[in-house]
């Protein structure tokens, strides 16, 4: 299960990374996306895994650890406020600028 | 009255006087003048235990872990500024209300004032060194904006510009000397440090902050050579000129010095700093004082030239020096008041200031003559006058100290100064107000009313009365200001006559004979002046400041050319490298945790979401497509939480997902359909690269965090064991978020709502942008898909609202104890309100619609902030929460925690932002189409 986790984090990382180094907005918003998402597994994951063990308490002993999801999710709600101010940003840009491109006319190093 | 109130009062008459605004000037000013009143009553109060030598202290506790104490202290020197700050204060506030022209924001300008007045407060009265500083750079901040009231002239703008960065330049200088004197000493505590007088002196950081603190002191005090500043702040109206260059302000510098005086007096680097740089500022700023034109230049330049004799006089390090200082403070403050306003009359009554163009006042404007003549003649040094007086006391310090084994030397310098005084003050009166009345003024000028004349009247009776009789007058203040300021008892003798073996006598003697004299040989002194080359300081700051904005533009092009992409392709790199550097840096143990065997679902899961994601990095250019690829994602993220014990996760994650894809969904409707391929293969090649070494950086991360125990016990033993018993619950997760780290939550809401308000102010912007609104309607949705709301949609969607507020509700009051919470409930309510706007129209919902998403944006925060703060009405820190049971009829025991309040508020927090930010982008889409076909 871990080596499945692992590698999911890792091609989501990937694929975010890929996305936010186009040069369109549109990719960037499904990048940050991809991003978020990969962190958020990330963080969780921190928290060991464990299966059937719902931090709750009198339902098990040994609960998966509350604290990381906790934190996750804040951050699942807290990526999606992001989420929309790149999106208009994105859209504000469109139509403010007339074209949808992240930065001016010129070649990336 | 408490200290701390002292220096309290003045910030409440500007929020007061702030409140007054439509109620007109006079009661903007009554509303300022009376705090300012009541904190000077209150002040006085103090007088009997400060004559006794009894300091009144009032002090909280701050930041104890910084050493950051709002501690209040007034002795004899706090006392004396303090007054002076207040009391000339609410004469300013007065001659302000009669100053200022109708069309002014007066009640913005008393705000201002009044802010000031409390920054100035604070820095006189605080007895801890951080809060001085505090205080110290708020009066640079209100000061600009002060001096820059007319916005509309440029020297406005630049005098103020100037006076902010010398100030705040050496308000940093001051900072880090500050800083180091805290930790030589080892307290922050101004009246604690003089016990470690020696110690500090000792010191081989010593120098470093003498010499960082007084430039602190200098720049603020405009001394040699950082005097440039003062003359332009004198752009400023008339009323801030006068208050801040006579009483406050420029004084804070002396006050510092005055206040440090027992810690960092005494050794011969004071004196040769502190003196030295005083006696020059001292004879260099009268001489060009001598040759303004403009009266409120002249007076500027005498102000940093008294400044500088007062710093001498303070270098000079001995008790009866520290004495004159103090005296001379006094009288600077009320005869220099008094011109100032003198000169904004003159300016208001004529509609000139220059001096070539007055002339013959006296007869026209007697009263306003009459309060010129005392004034400038106590600052000639004219007995019996206040003036005369103090400058005896300097004058005769000055003819006993020695430098460079010449003992005549410093009196010689003092002497000509004196002289040079004595020739801008008279400069002031005979060529403002006496000889021939001007034919050419546009209007006979008058003395104006009373409401101007008051306040310059009573300064100029100050400093008669203090000059005729001052041991009543003058003296208690000064005895009771330079004990504090020396640490050791101090009585002075104050007399307008010493005798004839007074040195002083013979030097004031020289002075004003030298003084007539260079009045009346004004004609080719004058010419000498103009033929004389001079340094344009300003020339010098602008090419400064020009050369430091250059080269931070240089470096920030370098670093940052603004292209994103360029960025995150160099950081991204950056962060492997560093992470790879660490990993390869120490040894490495097999990690031992037992593997979990993977759930053949689960591996199901995985395979798709693996293909989902490799599949959009490859066909992201078809964005529906990819949008639709990137949500199933999500969902399958969602499954994994709930695979993986984390059932509040996939919740919120399920919940998030649908409204994430909506709002992108209607980006995308506005945005085109495909991205170009643009990128040449190389470039993708490259691209690829650092997302795999990104990629393969955190799997491995991931994998070889998830292979091991953690080295400590994690704290979440601590929340699990106290979930129930402490906050009463039994779902840890919600007990996390409501509870232990309410905090936290209590900022991500706010951010969220922030967000939410950040988007809907960007639509704004965009909707009332003229090219960027012609874009939008020119703009093509794209497929029109027939009847965009079908009723049997319509009808169907309306019955699932309340379906979905039942379910909130179900969510969000099982959430402490079983999973959901605030989050999702209102992710859900905001789900079926979303849905409305689909299956009807954004302009059906909005006209329905009773509730503002602001509101609840609001409301949450309120709810939370109030929930938080219920807690310190029973004297617990914020956001301690309770529980307890309550029975009620037929549905039995029901728990109830202060946390579900709480909850509730991040419950309506969410609802609102969620709201918002999709109907802002609603509202985009709405404007593309005609409004007509919304409204069917």
């Amino acid at each position: 299960m871990e080596y499945l986790v692992a590698s999911a984090i890792g091609l989501m990382t990937a694929t975010g990374v890929y996305l936010i180094l186009r040069r369109r907005t549109f990719p960037v918003v499904l990048g940050l996306t991809f991003l978020s998402h990969a962190v958020n597994l990330f963080i969780f994951s921190s928290g060991r895994l464990k299966m059937a063990a719902p931090p709750i308490v009198g339902r098990v002993a040994e609960p998966s650890d509350p604290l990381p999801q906790a934190l996750v999710l804040t951050a699942i709600v807290i990526s999606f406020g992001m989420t929309a101010v790149i999106v208009l940003m994105a859209v504000g840009a469109r139509f403010g600028t007339g074209d949808d491109r992240v930065a001016p006319e010129r070649e990336a190093p | 009255m408490s200290p701390v109130l002292i220096a309290a009062l003045p910030f409440l008459g500007a929020l007061l006087a702030g409140l007054a605004a439509r109620a007109g000037r006079t009661a903007v000013m009554l509303a300022a003048g009376l705090c300012t009143a009541a904190a000077l009553a209150g002040l006085i109060g103090h007088w009997p235990a400060i004559a006794q030598g009894t300091p009144v202290t009032a002090a909280f506790d701050w930041l104890p872990q910084v050493g950051l104490e709002a501690a209040f202290r007034i002795d004899g020197l706090a006392l004396m500024f303090a007054g002076m700050i207040l009391g000339i204060g609410i004469l300013i506030l007065i001659y302000a209300r009669y100053y200022m022209g109708e069309t002014e924001d007066f009640a913005r300008f008393i705000v201002y004032l009044m802010l000031f007045q409390g920054a100035m407060t604070g820095i006189v009265l605080s007895d801890n060194l951080l809060l001085l500083l505090v205080s110290w750079e708020l009066t640079s901040l209100t000061s600009f904006l002060l001096i820059g009231w007319w916005r509309d002239a440029t020297e406005a703008r630049q005098g103020a510009r100037m006076a902010l960065a010398v100030t705040a330049g050496g308000g940093l200088a001051l900072m880090a000397g500050l800083l180091i004197l805290g930790q030589i000493a080892g307290t922050y505590s101004i009246s604690g440090l003089a016990a470690h007088a020696e110690a500090i002196q000792a010191s081989p950081a010593f120098l470093p902050a003498l010499i960082l603190i007084l430039l602190g002191a200098f720049t603020k005090s405009a001394q040699f050579p950082f005097h440039f500043w003062l003359p332009r702040a004198m752009a400023a109206p008339t009323p801030v000129s006068a208050y801040l260059h006579s009483a406050t302000m420029v004084k804070a510098g002396l006050f510092l010095m005055a206040r440090l005086w027992p810690v960092l007096a005494g050794g011969w680097e004071w004196t040769a700093i502190v003196a030295t740089t005083g006696l020059l500022t001292m004879v260099i700023a009268a001489k060009i004082a001598f040759f303004q034109d403009d009266m409120k230049a002249l007076l500027a330049y005498s102000t940093v030239s008294h400044l500088g004799l007062i710093t001498f006089l303070l270098g000079l390090g001995t008790e009866p020096a520290a004495l004159a200082a103090v005296v001379h403070i006094l009288a600077h403050a009320s005869f220099k008041a008094a011109l100032f306003l003198t000169a904004g009359i003159v300016d208001h009554e004529t509609g000139t200031r220059r001096l070539s163009r007055l002339g013959g006042l006296a007869r026209v404007m007697p009263l306003t003559f009459g309060v010129a003549a005392v004034a400038s003649l106590s600052m000639a040094g004219v007995p019996p006058l206040a003036g005369f007086l103090s400058k005896e006391m300097a004058l005769e310090e000055a003819a006993h100290a020695t430098v460079f084994g010449l003992p005549w030397l410093v009196a010689l310098i003092a002497t000509i100064g004196a002289a040079w005084s004595v020739g801008y003050s008279l400069r002031f009166l005979v060529h403002g107000f006496l000889g021939q009345p001007r034919e050419d003024m546009a209007e006979p000028p008058h003395d104006p009313g009373a409401g101007l004349l008051i306040s310059p009247m009573i300064l100029a009776a100050l400093t008669a009365v203090g000059g005729i009789v001052p041991m009543q007058v003058l003296a208690p203040l000064a005895d009771v200001a330079a004990s504090a300021v020396t640490g050791l008892p101090v009585h002075g003798h104050l007399a307008l006559w010493h005798g004839l073996d007074s040195a002083a006598l013979w030097m004031s003697l020289a002075a004003f004979g030298a003084g007539v004299a260079f009045v009346a040989l004004w004609p080719q002194l004058s010419a000498m002046f103009e033929a004389a080359p001079k340094l344009d300081a300003k020339r010098m700051f602008d090419a400064v400041i020009g050369a430091i904005t250059a080269l931070a533009r240089r470096i920030d092009t370098q670093m940052h050319d603004g292209n994103p992409v360029r960025s995150f392709a160099l950081a991204v790199p950056a962060m492997v490298a560093v992470g790879l550097w660490a990993f390869l840096g120490t040894s490495h143990l097999p990690g031992d945790r037992a593997v979990l065997s993977p759930h053949p679902a689960a591996v199901i899961g995985w395979a798709v979401l693996m293909l989902a994601t490799l599949t959009t990095a490859i066909v992201h250019r078809a964005r529906l497509f990819a949008l639709l690829l990137t949500a199933a994602v999500g969902l399958v993220l969602a499954l994994a939480y709930a695979v993986l014990s984390a059932p509040d996760l996939a919740l919120t994650q399920i919940s998030v997902e649908v409204v994430a894809t909506l709002l992108m969904l209607l980006a995308l409707s506005l945005l085109p359909r495909v991205t170009p391929a643009e990128t040449p293969w190389p470039a993708r090649l490259r691209d690829a690269a650092i997302a795999a070494a990104a990629g393969i950086g955190i799997a491995a991360l991931a994998l070889s965090i998830m292979l091991r125990n953690p080295a400590f016990p994690p704290i979440s033993i601590f929340h699990w064991a106290q979930s129930k018993p402490g906050a009463g619950g039994t779902n840890a997760v919600n007990t996390i978020i409501v509870d232990f780290r309410g905090y936290d939550t209590y900022g991500e809401i706010t951010v969220l709502g922030i967000a939410a308000l950040v988007i809907f102010a960007m639509a704004t912007a965009l909707l009332s942008n003229r090219r960027a609104l012609a874009r939008l309607r020119r703009h093509d949705t794209g497929g029109n898909s027939g009847d965009p709301h079908p009723q049997i949609v319509q009808v169907a969607v309306r019955f699932l609202l309340p379906l979905a507020l039942v379910v909130a509700l179900y969510i969000f009051l099982r959430g402490h104890n079983l999973p959901g919470g605030g989050f999702v409930a209102g992710l859900v309510v905001a789900i079926g309100l979303l849905l409305q706007y689909i299956a009807s129209g954004f302009a059906w919902v909005e006209m329905r619609r009773r509730l503002s998403p602001h509101a609840l944006i609001g409301a949450g925060i309120l709810v939370a902030t109030a929930t938080g703060a219920v807690a310190w009405g029973f004297g617990r820190p914020f956001l301690t929460s309770t529980y307890g049971h309550v029975i009620l009829p037929v549905i039995g025991d029901i728990e109830l925690a202060s946390a579900a309040a709480f909850d509730l508020g991040v419950f309506l927090c969410v609802l609102g932002a969620v709201v918002l930010a999709i109907a802002a982008l609603a509202r985009l889409g709405a404007a593309t189409t005609d409004g007509e076909e919304e409204e069917g």
